[in-house]
């Protein structure tokens, strides 16, 4: 079989600007066409916050919990539950994937030069866009409900780094998985199998410190792990930079490395066709 | 069959050298052979159709012409570019319209169409010019900014073929375009696409299953069956091919095939040799149908009649007509067009085509 190169023109750099950018812009008009599922958005993010703020309110209670962090439990978790958001809306990234699939729009996408990286990267552009607005509801909730981040400004654009790495590498996940199985019972599996096991295994709604030494070991490999921490920090009265960059930088290569996958994934998608 | 033109006198819209391709079973089932050795050509600026019932391969042809899919063996090229060697030029030089809706519905008309045009590398200007003149075009100005999930059929169907058109392209891929169309509607896109065939010089390859589409709008058909193709020709040479008439019979009740129990022979195998010996050749019985071909039919059907009659099967009418392509398709395959498009998809709906 031919090597062949899908995106191997030399215009591939500009379309891909243009491409992302244009089809970015049809996935949010056609959200912003559909005004329930935009209050659902919004609304979503602010239970868990309440709801998980409420339930655990006296962890930090616990001796040893948050060594060093000293602020109130709905400041812990504050963070948490803006990446737990991003992650879980990123998760289902595939579904305008497999409803242009089964629509006939893909195919009339892939017989045309629409550059394959910006349909990935599209939606996890437009996902990105969504998770950061929905981040900027909780923390606007929590601020409300009396918590102080002492990071500030700059702290909050590592929050919002944060979380476009993380929506940018479980969007690019569940592109991947619906270009492979064109079902959106197989998004189903990322959300149930792969999301809510990395919530619970980081240190989102619980600090890690205090947890089973192997919790302890997987958090670190755990790229929701990276952004919660990456985000917890930067929020800190004294952040460590170190600590933050680092795994800002591990959440942004796995991200691109799985935009790469996901783009990768279309050629199965041909083969099979 | 091989194609009628040969390699490289003059620049083809369409080759396709001995497509073969198979899908996996699913589940143990045995796998599937959509295409087996398919070749044809088409000339630059013509409409080719594809004839087949449904299942043939013809949508597994388009797919892999316009690079959505790959065959396993054979080559493909469409003007002039290899489809497996030059995807991303092919992807520039088509216009792909699919069998099922291509649209997008929570986007309005325009939106649909600028968007494509713009993936299709035009400017913002030239995109929504060419939106408005296409919109302006098959009558869809009023409907613009509507969402088009608003659409009826008729409509969106044609904003299907619009997209495909948006960026000129030189040659357009119409699979099946008129199929679950309700007849005026039908009519109505016939119309559009002809003339558009004749505004716009493209290659137009059409794939339909319906025999009047490819008579009407193809200069020239392929039929396909069983993932190859069995004759290709202008419609008319194909039909001049067999000479006479075509004679068919209704009857009024379906004759059974099987024997009966009294050892008698079939009641069917008797049907078609009471009216072969009438004078009818290369007979045919579907259902209550028989078809059968005679140099001139007028004057062989008053003897078929007789002799239905004489062996006591009722008849509820007759008729002569010239050849048609649903012959030409009997005289290849051996089946009426009816039963195999029928057989190849029992699930699809399917209209009975008018010979």
């Amino acid at each position: 079989m031919t090597a062949l190169a899908p995106t191997a023109a030399p215009s591939v750099a500009p379309s891909f600007v243009t491409h992302t950018r244009l089809l970015t812009a049809r996935a949010l008009r056609g959200m912003m066409r559909i005004p329930v599922f935009v209050v659902m958005q919004l609304v979503q993010p602010m239970i868990w916050l309440l709801l998980f703020g409420a339930l655990f309110r006296s962890v930090v209670d616990i001796p040893g919990f948050g060594s060093g962090f000293g602020g109130s439990y709905l400041e812990f978790i504050t963070p948490g539950v803006v990446m737990m958001t991003a992650m879980f809306g990123a998760a289902w990234a595939g579904t305008s994937f497999v409803q242009d699939m089964d629509r006939g729009v893909m195919d009339r996408f892939l017989a045309s030069p629409t550059s394959r990286g910006a349909l990935v990267a599209s939606t996890m552009v437009y996902q990105s866009v969504v998770a950061v607005v929905q981040g900027v509801v909780v923390v606007l909730v929590a601020v409300a409900c009396g918590a102080r981040f002492p990071g500030g400004a700059v702290g909050m654009l590592v929050v919002a780094l944060a979380v476009v790495l993380l929506t940018a590498l479980f969007s690019a996940l569940s592109n991947a998985f619906a270009l492979l199985t064109g079902q959106q019972e197989a998004l189903i599996g990322i959300s149930q199998l792969i999301t809510l096991p990395l919530t619970f295994l980081s240190s989102a709604v619980m600090d890690t410190s205090l947890s089973p030494g192997w919790v302890q070991t997987v958090a670190r490999y755990n790229p929701f792990d990276w952004a919660v921490v990456a985000g917890r920090e930067a929020l800190s009265a004294t952040p460590d930079w170190g600590l933050v960059w680092s795994r800002l930088g591990w959440l942004a290569l796995a991200a691109v490395v799985m935009w790469w996958l996901a783009t990768r994934a279309f050629r199965a998608l041909q083969r099979s066709a | 069959m091989s194609p009628s033109t040969p390699r490289g006198t003059s620049i083809t819209g369409v080759r396709a050298d001995d497509l073969r391709k198979t899908y996996p079973g699913r589940r143990g089932a045995p796998t599937v052979t959509a295409l087996d050795g398919l070749s044809f050509a088409v000339p630059d600026g013509t409409v080719f159709g594809l004839l087949g019932p449904n299942g043939a391969g013809k949508s597994t042809t388009v797919k892999i012409l316009t690079t959505l899919s790959r065959a396993d063996s054979g080559t493909a090229t469409v003007a002039g570019l290899d489809v497996a060697r030059e995807p991303d030029a092919v992807r520039r030089a088509v216009g792909y319209v699919a069998q099922k809706p291509v649209t997008d519905p929570m986007d309005t008309g325009r939106e649909n169409l600028v968007l494509a045009g713009r993936l299709q590398g035009l400017g913002r200007r030239d995109a929504r010019a060419r939106a408005d003149e296409l919109l302006e075009r098959f009558g869809l100005t009023a409907a613009a900014d509507r969402l088009v999930k608003t659409y009826s059929g008729g409509m969106a169907r044609k904003l299907d073929v619009a997209l495909g058109i948006v960026h000129r392209p030189q040659v357009l891929f119409l699979d099946e375009p008129t199929t679950g169309l309700d007849p005026e509607a039908r009519a109505e896109m016939w119309a559009e696409i002809e003339r558009m065939t004749g505004d716009e010089r493209m290659t137009v390859l059409l794939t339909t299953h319906y025999l009047e589409e490819a008579d009407r709008l193809a200069a020239r058909v392929a039929i396909v069956d069983r993932g190859s193709v069995v004759v290709e020709g202008a419609p008319s040479e194909l039909k001049d091919g067999l000479h006479g008439d075509t004679v068919v019979v209704e009857l009024a009740t379906a004759v059974p095939a099987a024997p009966s129990a009294d050892g008698a022979p079939a009641p069917r195998a008797r049907l078609t040799q009471v009216v072969g010996e009438a004078g009818l050749r290369d007979v045919v019985v579907d259902g209550t149908q028989v078809r059968g071909r005679a140099e001139s039919g007028s004057a062989a059907l008053p003897g078929v009649l007789a002799a239905l009659d004489g062996a006591g099967i009722p008849v509820a009418s007759a008729t002569v007509a010239r050849p048609s392509l649903d012959d030409v398709y009997l005289r290849y395959t051996g089946r009426t067009y009816g039963s195999a498009d029928r057989a190849g998809a029992a699930a699809r709906e399917t209209e009975e085509v008018a010979a």
